[in-house]
């Protein structure tokens, strides 16, 4: 398998002298789902956002991140051609980030405009092929209905998925998700979720996504990456990753990441669509014996 | 604790009260010696207006009725003052979106925006009145002059109000754009202009509106329309006339507010 993602020595101070990122090194192989968890302020978001460009590492510095082969951004500059690397980068973020007046279908054409002739795109001018291939990505995460309504006038889960939509005519080979569903009820959440393992199986994407709460990180990714205060202190099958180990790493901490957490396990029935609300051993079990 | 913080309260009251009486004292007393002092230079007599209402009364007097016998040309004239406002701010929008891009902080960098809006300045800063002289003088006597005038000041304007709303945008959906690759111009056509656009027509219907009524002044230095009839009448002493192109100018100008008021509410 080859690496499709390479960070190297990755160290981030913000203006205010935060050490946000220290030290960072990970590789993601193609078609690996990967879970980047940590409590808020642990650096999760800072990281993504180094990965498609949108902030530089420090200056001076020996850090490199390499997408699909291409430098997005090495010692603190990003790359010339950054808007070329960022097309294979799909970024999902966590307030969907769409333009809320203009129709859905644009919103996901959006995606498109890197492989469209500049003058069409300035004046707004998609091909009916173009138009078939953004309705055909809206069909596939399941509002193709709501195509020629403003983004603003579809609920949230809406809104993250027209969002993926927008990912997937880009052709992403990379799809970088913001915890993408903090901000959603728990069964457009569930949709969102089930929406990136699929395009993650059937369109051979890496994804990598950031999550609050652990249980979806254990539910969906096999890989795991947890962030504590800017390091990578795990990176591993999520199936190793027990709450044990999850309090060890971030002490007390671990109940922002493990809400309502009890010491001894329950047996709480796990159906689809419910929310767990505390990390279960049963899941865990299952999570191994269906070998994934 | 319930009887406590009425007694607070009353504490906070008394200790803000005499600090801001003090500056309002000194604000009040600030704008009345303003006042004293500009008296002379703004050669203030109230007197005369009571001692030679008589006089003003019989000035008044000629104004009415008002003639229409010319209501024709008075129409004509005022119909090219909308056509020249028309042109004026649509020249004026065209050149103030660029300007507007190349003068907000969050496009370009400070060294584009700074020398851009110091530019704009210069533009806004003289009266119409003023560029109409000097195009009156470039580029002849008539309507293009005012076009020009209107267009020059105007586009000071809507840029400064064009960039002030785009400094104003959601930075968010922006990124969402720049994350897919698309280029800067992308960022600009698909992330700003959608969300500004609806504050952008309002600014221009506004700018309409007042730009009819300087079309109907440009003219009185020789740029076209209705204020070159009024400027002739007025000369000619003829009140008459002038009582009617002035009834003519407030029905019109009413309309257009009105009109651009009803047009700002369908679109906003």
């Amino acid at each position: 398998m080859e690496t499709v993602l390479r960070i190297q020595q990755l160290n981030k101070h913000f203006p205010n002298g935060k050490h946000a990122l220290r030290d960072v090194n990970l590789n993601v192989l193609r078609g690996e789902m990967v879970a980047l968890i940590g409590a808020s302020g642990s650096g999760k978001s800072t990281l993504l956002r180094h990965i498609a460009g949108l902030v530089v590492a420090d200056g001076a510095s020996e850090s490199l991140i390499e997408v699909d082969g291409c430098c997005v951004q090495r010692g603190g500059r990003v790359s010339r051609d950054i808007r070329r690397v960022r097309a294979n980068i799909g970024f999902v973020f966590q307030q969907f980030n769409l333009v809320s007046r203009l129709p859905v279908l644009v919103n996901v054409m959006v995606g498109l405009l890197h492989r469209t002739p500049r003058w069409r795109g300035w004046l707004r001018l998609f091909t009916p092929q173009q138009r078939a291939q953004a309705v055909d990505a809206l069909q596939r995460v399941g509002i193709a209905e709501c195509h020629a309504q403003r983004a603003s006038t579809l609920s949230g889960g809406q809104q993250q998925r027209a969002a993926i939509a927008r990912a997937l005519v880009q052709g992403a080979k990379v799809v970088l998700a913001d915890e993408p569903i903090a901000s959603l009820d728990p069964e457009s959440s569930r949709k969102v979720m089930e929406i990136l393992t699929r395009i993650n199986r059937e369109d051979r994407c890496t994804v990598i996504v950031s999550l609050h709460q652990v249980e979806m990180a254990l539910k969906y990714c096999p890989r795991v990456v947890a962030l504590h205060q800017g390091q990578v202190v795990f990176d591993g099958p999520s199936t190793t990753l027990t709450p044990a180990l999850l309090r060890e790493l971030y002490g007390v901490q671990v109940d922002e990441i493990l809400p309502s957490h009890t010491p001894t396990p329950t047996h709480a029935p796990q159906s689809d669509g419910v929310p767990v609300h505390m990390l279960p051993q049963p899941a865990l079990a299952s999570w191994r014996a269906a070998g994934a | 604790m319930q009887a406590t913080r009425p007694s607070a309260a009353i504490a906070l009251a008394a200790s803000t009260a005499p600090k801001r009486s003090l500056t309002w004292y000194l604000s009040w007393a600030m704008l009345l010696l303003l006042l004293a002092a500009s008296w002379r230079g703004a050669d203030m007599r109230p007197f005369d207006l009571w001692r030679d209402s008589g006089n003003m009364a019989t000035y008044a007097a000629d104004f009415f009725p008002p003639d229409f016998t010319q209501w024709r040309l008075y129409a004509h004239e005022m119909v090219i003052t909308l056509q020249i406002a028309l042109w004026g701010t649509v020249l004026a929008v065209v050149t103030a979106v660029p300007m507007a891009l190349l003068a907000s902080a969050n496009i370009v960098p400070w060294w584009v925006y700074q020398p851009i809006r110091r530019f704009m300045d210069g533009c806004r800063a003289i009266n119409e009145m003023v560029f109409a002289m000097l195009f009156v003088v470039a580029v002849g006597l008539g309507p293009f002059a005012g076009v020009l005038a209107l267009w020059i000041h105007t586009t000071g304007v809507l840029a400064k109000l064009f960039s002030e709303t785009v400094e104003a945008i959601d930075p968010q959906p922006v990124e969402g754009i720049r994350s897919t690759g698309a280029s800067a111009m992308h960022e600009i056509v698909y992330g700003v202009i959608p969300q500004v656009i609806p504050m952008w027509i309002s600014f221009t219907l506004y700018r309409l509106e007042s730009n009819v009524r300087s079309a109907s002044v440009v003219g009185m230095v020789g740029a076209g329309g209705i204020g070159v009839v009024l400027w002739e009448i007025i000369r000619g002493f003829q009140y008459a006339e002038t009582g009617a192109v002035m009834l003519i100018i407030i029905v019109t100008v009413s309309a257009i507010d009105l009109l651009s008021a009803h047009v700002r509410k369908l679109l906003v």
